[in-house]
């Protein structure tokens, strides 16, 4: 299968298979009018298979919100075809207005216009708590 | 120290040192009545809690300040609607300091955001209430004559029990401290306790539900209420809170020089027959709660205590 490359935007490598339409859903790709090309079940030496993201546009992307859905993306800015930047990602430490709390007595469920901030409490788990709470967000694996 | 939301912000040394000044009102009360003269404290209380808010207006008055507040959100701006971090930044116009109480976690840290002056966190849900913790720590210290080498019993609801996990969480930073959980399974210390502080800090931690075996073991038992507001579902209300009552022949397990704490208010889980045991410290302890928040609001208003 042919893909064309990018001129100018990003590619998302290294995306964990079966995630790319997930994190095309979260950033907002449906909106963009230029060429995307979502590149499910590629073959990949690290991880046996990867799906891939091009985007041919420059856009922002929100590194926090892709390193917390999936920290093993890497991220390659692409100018005049050439591979100028590669970003590896991270689970982030904070993490503002990406998740919201599930708690009920939570007070980011009644007050309007609050910031909900979430903090990695246990990186090797991957566990983020809500800072105002410190309930544990359950649905990132989820 | 800007304000004062969750005894986990606080260092070993800076909880100490509260403590300390706390001690030093006790010794001399007459020398701190005009500490904060001309300063005033507003009390938020968006639930009801009289205990915990005359302790923050006694406190204050006897430094020879003033309060102003409200004591249920029926009676506040919030009833209109208002957002809470408008009715705070409208009360740091007003107050040089505010305590305050609210059902919602969470809801101290976002008035902290927006205040002006410092915040006290009088409780925020089944979250956090540290001053409870300070007040523990002050009885504790008085009581036994020290914070390490002590084995305390947590009876009662340990698993919403937020006075509990607070304690246990200063507690982890003095040495030698044996925590024994009295309880019935469903209302055990929760997970993130266990794994986050106590398996953390290498502290020795043993879970039973034989209240009688453990009560010998302890220098500090701490009772808690099965708390109704804390539980979605009656029936279970119901079958829990009479499980863990200490009576005057319960009181006779324990060592002679062991203390009782209870943040109180109580319903049934102390027998009122044990008051009279010189062992009950809980209203001792009350007395402390109004120490240490004399202590507590000389430090973020900066006076010298």
């Amino acid at each position: 299968m042919n893909i064309d490359g990018v001129k100018n935007g990003i590619v998302l490598d290294h995306i964990t298979a079966g995630r790319a339409m997930e994190i095309y859903r979260h950033l907002d790709l449906d909106d963009l009018d230029c060429c995307v090309a979502i590149i499910k079940n590629v073959e990949s030496k690290k991880k046996g298979k990867k799906d891939i993201l091009k985007v041919d546009a420059e856009i922002d992307i929100d590194l926090d919100m892709l390193g917390f859905l999936d920290p093993n993306i890497t991220v390659n800015i692409i100018k005049n075809e050439q591979r100028i930047e590669k970003k590896q990602l991270a689970l982030p430490q904070l993490l503002r207005n990406v998740i919201t709390c599930s708690n009920p007595r939570c007070i980011t469920g009644v007050e309007q216009e609050i910031d909900h901030i979430f903090e990695l409490s246990d990186p090797e788990a991957g566990v983020y708590r809500c800072s105002y709470c410190e309930t544990a967000y359950e649905g990132r694996n989820g | 120290m800007e304000h004062f939301i969750d005894i986990k912000d606080h260092s070993k040394d800076e909880i100490q040192q509260i403590l300390d000044a706390a001690m030093r009102v006790i010794e001399n009360p007459r020398g701190y009545s005009e500490a904060a003269k001309g300063k005033i404290l507003a009390t938020l209380f968006f639930e009801p809690s009289t205990r915990t808010r005359l302790s923050f207006e006694s406190a204050m008055l006897s430094l020879g300040g003033s309060v102003l507040g409200f004591s249920e959100s029926a009676s506040s701006s919030a009833a209109k609607g208002e957002s809470l971090a408008d009715t705070i930044k409208t009360v740091a116009c007003y107050a040089d300091l505010i305590a305050m109480r609210h059902p919602k976690e969470g809801a101290a840290l976002l008035a902290a955001g927006v205040a002006e002056v410092p915040v006290i966190n009088a409780g925020d849900g089944g979250h956090a209430h540290p001053t409870q913790t300070l007040t523990d720590l002050l009885t504790i210290q008085r009581e036994k004559g020290r914070l390490d080498n002590l084995t305390v019993g947590l009876c009662g609801d340990l698993k919403f029990g937020r006075t509990v996990h607070s304690l246990v969480e200063a507690l982890s930073h003095h040495s030698g401290i044996r925590i024994v959980a009295i309880s019935p399974q469903e209302l055990r210390v929760p997970e993130y306790l266990k794994s986050g502080v106590i398996a953390k800090h290498h502290m020795p931690f043993l879970e039973t539900d034989q209240m009688e075996d453990a009560l010998a073991t302890v220098d500090v038992l701490y009772m808690t209420r099965v708390q109704r507001e804390r539980f979605f579902n009656e029936e279970d209300y119901v079958r829990l809170k009479d499980r863990f009552i200490l009576d005057t022949a319960k009181m006779r397990l324990m060592e002679e020089d062991a203390i009782v704490l209870h943040p109180l208010p109580r319903v049934n889980e102390i027998s009122v027959k044990v008051d009279a045991d010189p062992r009950a410290a809980y209203f001792r302890q009350v007395k402390n709660g109004k120490y240490v928040r004399m202590a507590l609001i000389m430090k973020l208003l900066e006076l010298a205590g």
